[in-house]
């Protein structure tokens, strides 16, 4: 993989506040992105897709009497930056003016750049040919697996590598690169009347060392294929669901959204008026964290420059707090929690760092085994996740639990709650926890879900 | 005034260098391996958003996107790399990047590019939105806020956004056409909070198209954001939705993503291929109802899922997906329509440069049928009326299908009652559409407000159906009804 990472993105977001400055602007921002992306698709074990690309653009905040504008180009030429700087200011001169519009408090700001290991030096030393390699094994693993595994969506393995600046007229300069890399596959077993059940396994890290293996991705992809063969509609009932560790890590996700300050600003999350509750079971424990070395939502310093930390978000059930950037902190009288996010184009968000469900002491065979009739869910799909009112309804597949045993796989049901009854309902977590990506979950058990089926 | 295909032409030799000679020395370096085919996809994007909140500009934003994606075919494998630097040197490189997918040898014609003239213009606009004074678009805003908050006095917040943009794209390809087409595209949203004693209900609403500041003439903000705010208002009545398998009636619109889902993706050509849809090897069977034709249609006028040509630079159209129940046809892109030796239907689609094209709906939806919408209703004893969606997914090898309802009522004894709370509802693509027992008379399109996820890459789309009745689907409530279950 051909690539320079320079200093150029931090010279870039520096030329942009500067000329800013001299323009006009009160204050300023400006994030510089440069990346370069790789990856290779193989299918049946043929050559499908090989993309390699580097990209660089470059976003600009300006504030005028409390008026500010956001303007992002992907042509960073003098006169491209320049005439990005023009609009920036006319935007802002016809906006409104915001009390709590502003850079983030120098004083929260980091002052130094804290190493959390985010960039493998080993990954701009793969070439096409490695990729190559990594897609086949991961794909051929899952072929090989039973004969019953017919077909294949395609494996591939990709390698990113990235370099963030930011920099603003109260004097923050910052800047940090690295890498990830992925490796997945989505493979079909056959039924005996000739139709398919699919599924996929990835792995997703910041270094290679960390990545599974790519055969065993594979094994999995076809294990979870196989799983789901003879599945059928389960019926409508009331029982207890058991979360396999990846679709718990969803659940994860679903809190860290409901604590956004901004949807909190909104009253549009049902954690407000939560704060300091009992909102989940007393085993529930629930970690934000951007400081842990080497993970993928680990960042030195957030999109607005501020010191990263560790935010628990839900400590023995109880709501600890909302994640907070520095706007929505200063309009709901609050502190920055470190949790701005910061794209090219527009104004910061709130963004969760690497959360954390903490792995409780059952082990997932005796959390299982504790039910006679119930459901283990492998799957989810759609959006049926009401963040105002909490009701959660969505698509499922997974295995039906017999007498404490993993029996015959479901599909095409529903499961549905609210999800501050679901959190009260969580009555076992698992000693297993595993990372996906910037998410680590054990295995939960909910003691009722609604079950819709036939 | 919009940019004309040759406008825009000239717009890439005269603003950015690009020509005839710059695009014909970077084909041929993209197949300078021996690729057997190569195309570049040029995109100059200009792209604004505007947000109103607490009653006010809360922010104002612009961005500018340009690129090339190239792409070279050797047989079904591609090569693809993009630059954003759109110098002869940057694009060569970025060429010979995507030429790795061959390993020939450079024997390649020399390329010879023609502009190709196309008889289609399906979104002519007058005045670029883009280009519309901001005050202009603030002052519509605050109608939609104004409006929304005197709708009800439990509306406690309101949030106003409108997105647009004006894309100019060019594809040469070595086959030597070379098309242009200029692309608008505006969407205006408006969320609305009603909070009663503490109890909060949301509901989002808006609507677009390929149009400029004209789409006002026909939908007001003010109705845009009373719709938002009735939404918002009427959950509060909401009761829990019930669970099991019932009769749906689906309303005229926006309930065409259940084709969408059930139907749609099913049909994209890649999936039929690599044989990994549930719609593989269906093409003259039997997939749905006698009621159910159903149609991807790039032509409708103005509409947000509409294009003159696709992003492979094939001429897009209408094709007949499904007619009376029996598959008619796959949609295709270039690689697909060389597998199944068909003409390429126009659904190449990519979201931008920095993205491969694949196999997309346009405007999917199904035809109007002979009921009387209200008679569907009538022929329910217990069962759900869908009227307004969030969202919906599909497997494509599974069939398994979902979508969630945002507005939603229960139908008793033939007549809609009492709304119920947001709940998702599944089925398998075939059998749900085994299902229509009628169709209403009353074929809408829904209005300019979706967006299609596929393989991490989005494009706008339209959805339609006239009213419709399936006889049974899961309905995802939380609601257990005497007899419809067991309980452990």
């Amino acid at each position: 993989m051909p690539v320079q990472l320079s200093t150029e993105p931090l010279e870039l977001a520096a030329r942009l506040v500067e000329l800013a400055a001299a323009a006009g602007a009160d204050q300023s921002d400006a994030v510089a992105i440069a990346s370069t992306n790789a990856s290779t698709t193989v299918r049946k074990q043929q050559l499908e897709k090989v993309s390699e690309s580097t990209s660089r653009s470059v976003g600009l905040r300006v504030i005028i009497d409390g008026r500010q504008a956001t303007v992002s180009t992907s042509d960073v030429s003098d006169a491209a930056l320049a005439e990005t700087v023009q609009t920036a200011l006319e935007l802002a001169r016809v906006s409104e003016p915001d009390p709590h519009a502003g850079l983030a408090d120098p004083r929260d700001q980091a002052r130094q750049t804290p190493q959390l290991a985010l960039f493998d030096e080993a990954l701009p030393n793969l070439d096409a040919e490695y990729r190559l390699s990594q897609a086949l094994a991961c794909e051929s693993a899952a072929l090989d697996a039973d004969d019953r595994i017919a077909n294949s969506g395609g494996a591939s393995f990709g390698a990113n590598l990235s370099s963030f600046a930011l920099v603003d007229s109260n004097g923050f300069a910052g800047t940090y690169s690295s890498t990830s890399a992925s490796v997945g596959v989505e493979v079909m077993a056959k039924e005996q009347d000739g139709s398919l059940r699919n599924a996929g396994w990835s792995s997703s890290e910041r270094s290679l060392h960390r990545l599974d293996d790519p055969a065993a991705v594979g094994r999995e992809a076809a294990a979870r294929a196989l799983r789901q063969l003879g599945a059928t509609k389960g019926a409508t009932c009331e029982v207890p669901v058991v979360w396999e560790p990846r679709i718990a890590a969803g659940l994860a996700g679903i809190i860290a959204g409901a604590a956004s300050g901004d949807a909190l600003y909104r009253r549009a999350t049902f954690l407000a008026d939560h704060q300091d509750q009992q909102i989940a079971s007393p085993l529930l424990n629930i970690i934000d964290d951007s400081t842990l070395s080497g993970r993928l939502g680990s960042r030195p310093f957030d999109g607005e420059g501020v010191v990263t930390r560790r935010n628990p978000l839900v400590q023995q059930g109880v709501f600890q707090g909302f994640l907070f950037d520095a706007y929505n902190a200063r309009r709901l009288d609050a502190a920055t929690t470190g949790s701005a996010g910061r794209g090219i184009g527009g104004l910061p968000y709130i963004s969760s760092g690497n959360l954390i469900i903490e792995p409780g002491d059952t082990s997932p065979d005796d959390i299982i085994g504790a039910i006679d009739d119930g459901l283990y869910l492998t799957t989810l799909m759609g959006f049926g996740i009401n963040y105002t009112t909490g009701d959660f309804s969505r698509g499922a597949a997974g295995i039906w639990i017999r007498n404490g045993e993993l029996a015959e796989p479901v599909q095409e049901v529903n499961v549905s709650g609210n999800l501050l009854d679901m959190f009260q309902r969580i009555d076992a977590v698992g000693s297993d926890a595993q990372w996906f990506g910037g998410v680590s979950a054990p295995t939960i058990r909910m003691s009722r879900m609604t079950v819709s089926g036939v | 005034m919009s940019d004309s295909p040759t406008d825009v032409i000239g717009f890439y030799a005269q603003q950015l260098g690009v020509d005839e000679a710059a695009a014909e020395s970077v084909l041929s370096a993209a197949l300078g391996r021996g690729g057997s085919f190569a195309e570049l996809y040029f995109e100059h994007k200009r792209s604004g958003s505007l947000s109103f909140e607490d009653q006010r500009v809360k922010a104002t934003q612009a961005s500018l996107s340009q690129g090339v994606g190239i792409r070279v075919v050797e047989g079904d494998a591609i090569g693809y790399a993009y630059t954003e630097d759109l110098s002869l040197d940057a694009m060569r490189r970025a060429a010979h990047t995507a030429a790795q997918i061959a390993h020939g040898s450079d024997d390649a014609e020399p390329i010879d590019v023609t502009a190709a003239s196309y008889d289609a213009d399906r979104y002519a606009i007058d005045a670029p939105s883009t280009a519309t004074p901001l005050a202009e678009k603030v002052d519509l805003l605050r109608r939609a806020d104004d409006a929304a908050r005197a709708w009800n006095s439990s509306i406690a917040r309101v949030d106003v956004n409108m997105v647009d943009e004006e894309k100019r794209v060019l594809i040469v390809r070595s086959d030597g056409r070379m098309v242009a087409d200029y692309q608008p595209l505006l969407r205006f949203n408006v969320s609305c909070l009603s909070e009663i004693d503490g109890e909060r209900r949301s509901a989002r609403w808006g609507g677009g198209g390929r149009m400029g500041m004209v789409y006002f003439d026909s939908q007001s903000p003010e109705s845009l954001a009373e719709e938002a705010a009735r939404q918002a208002v009427l959950q509060q009545e909401a009761r829990e939705a019930p669970a099991g398998t019932f009769p749906v009636v689906l309303a005229a619109g926006d309930s065409g993503i259940l084709l969408h889902e059930a139907v749609g993706h099913g049909l994209e050509a890649d999936f039929n291929r690599k044989q990994t849809s549930n719609y593989s090897n269906r093409i003259g069977h039997a997939v749905a109802s006698e009621l159910v034709t159903v149609i991807d249609d790039a032509t409708l006028d103005r509409s947000r899922g509409s294009v003159n040509v696709d992003d492979e630079g094939e001429l897009a159209g209408r094709n007949l997906l499904i007619e009376n129940g029996q598959l008619a046809a796959y949609m295709q892109d270039r690689i697909s329509s060389d597998h199944f030796k068909v003409t390429p239907s126009g659904n190449g689609r990519r979201q931008s440069f920095r993205h491969a094209p694949m196999p997309r709906m346009t405007n999917t939806y199904m035809t109007a049928g002979a009921d009387a919408p209200e008679d569907l209703v009538r022929r329910v004893d217990f069962g759900i009326y869908c009227k307004a969606f969030s969202g919906g997914q599909v497997n494509i090898t599974n069939g398994d299908f979902v979508f969630s309802v945002t507005e939603g009522y229960l139908i008793e004894n033939g007549q809609i009652t009492a709304p119920i709370r947001d709940v998702n509802l599944i089925g398998n693509g075939p059998d749900v559409l085994s299902k229509v027992t009628g169709v209403g008379h009353d074929l809408e399109m829904s209005d300019g407000r979706w967006t299609c996820g596929k393989a991490g890459q989005s494009v706008p789309v339209g959805v339609g159906i006239p009213t419709v009745l399936v006889s049974g689907m899961t309905v995802g409530g939380t609601q257990m009804r005497p007899g419809a279950g067991m309980s452990a």
